[in-house]
């Protein structure tokens, strides 16, 4: 029952394909894989961080301020992943610049800190971040793998293209962003249906 | 009526204060921890930068100038001065790293350590092939930017296709910036 916290994010409640949470980091840094990933991971640290963190202090929030509590929980970690990746990754955080401070507006770590967090044990509301988290990274590393595949010819800096390819400059601007998530969430969705018709269609006679 | 307000008000300025102060003693340790290694990490950036410009620099110091450097190498010669340059450019701040000779009539080069240009065009300054056009660019003369021509003066670079804007920022930092090194260190 419990891994169905974890799985949700995964899949049925993946935060970018389905819930379409937290567009701003998703679209600007994708521009490659790496960043994506390092993206997703300093994410899902503060999701997991400020999950564990709301649902143990749930008790003793009252509810007129329990948004302020959030917003300074959630703030601390992010401030802190910054600093972190600042002192040790210092090349990936110049690149992700501004974004990473902006995690404190992204909108999937208040919206499961609300919605499942502070109505939920600590434990749960781990694996819930936790997949969430997990969901995010794999939305941002796919996209960031495809416009890097096609804008720069590589993939994790390492070419796979062949020698003459041109790089699709269109790939890397934000336009690029627009269009690849477009034609993921269209795929998304439509494997989305076909597993829904195949279970409708074993589950006995359909309509 | 009257106790369960000041209850619920008095809860409320406790949980506040009481979160607000968690959160800031985690972040001084948090910032005690890091701060010396970013500085590292800010120090290392310019000084491999400096080295990259002057291959042969063994000592970088400070001139006590406002970031201008003097670069030396194995036997106490002076090789030139780098300095730090910024200015707008087309997204964003752009900060290089400028080595010019002695004399201030050439410069060694340049190396781009900030900048939000955009991938694939304007972020090429960074890129080899628009470096190395200043290394040895004369800038006895103001630095000139020409499109689609190769340059025809010894101070004149060609500018990125695509991206003349940036390549526009980089040359009037480099110029900005050399005319207020000259001053200070010539006194002139």
């Amino acid at each position: 029952m419990m891994i169905r916290d974890f799985l949700k994010g995964l899949w049925r409640e993946n935060p970018i394909f389905v819930q379409v949470l937290g567009m701003c980091p998703t679209l600007a840094v994708t521009t490659k894989a790496l960043f994506g990933l390092s993206m997703g991971m300093a994410t899902t640290f503060v999701l997991v961080s400020s999950g564990i963190v709301v649902s143990a202090i749930r008790r003793f929030v009252p509810e007129q301020v329990r948004i302020p509590m959030f917003t300074v929980v959630i703030a601390t970690f992010v401030t802190a992943a910054d600093y972190f990746l600042k002192a040790n990754f210092y090349q990936i955080s110049k690149a992700l610049g501004p974004y990473v401070p902006l995690i404190v507006v992204n909108c999937i770590i208040l919206g499961r800190a609300e919605a499942f967090a502070s109505k939920h044990g600590v434990f749960r509301s781990f694996l819930d971040a936790l997949g969430m988290g997990v969901g995010f990274i794999c939305a941002l590393v796919i996209l960031g793998a495809i416009r890097e595949m096609l804008g720069s010819g590589t993939i994790f800096g390492y070419r796979i293209m062949w020698a003459g390819f041109t790089n699709w400059v269109v790939m890397v601007l934000p336009a690029g962003a627009f269009i690849t998530l477009g034609f993921l969430v269209g795929i998304f969705n439509i494997i989305d249906k076909k597993v829904k018709e195949k279970k409708q269609g074993s589950g006995g006679p359909a309509k | 009526m009257f106790n369960i307000f000041k209850n619920t008000f008095v809860k409320m300025i406790v949980a506040l204060t009481a979160v607000s102060v968690v959160s800031g003693v985690s972040l001084v340790l948090v910032y005690n921890y890091s701060m010396p290694k970013i500085k590292v990490n800010i120090e290392r950036e310019k000084n491999s930068a400096i080295k990259n410009i002057f291959p042969g620099a063994v000592k970088i110091e400070k001139t006590g100038k406002e970031e201008i450097f003097r670069v030396t190498d194995k036997t106490g010669k002076l090789l030139g001065y780098a300095f730090i340059a910024k200015g707008n450019g087309y997204q964003g701040e752009i900060k290089l790293i400028v080595g010019v000779d002695p004399e201030i009539a050439k410069m060694q080069g340049m190396e781009v350590i900030e900048s939000q240009e955009t991938p694939g065009l304007g972020a090429e300054i960074a890129g080899e092939k628009f470096r190395e056009q200043f290394q040895g660019l004369s800038i006895t003369h103001d630095v000139e930017y020409i499109k689609n021509r190769k340059p025809q003066q010894p101070y004149q670079i060609e500018a990125i296709t695509g991206a003349t804007i940036s390549s526009r920022a980089v040359v009037n930092i480099i110029n900005e910036r050399i005319h207020e090194v000259r001053r200070i260190l010539k006194g002139g």
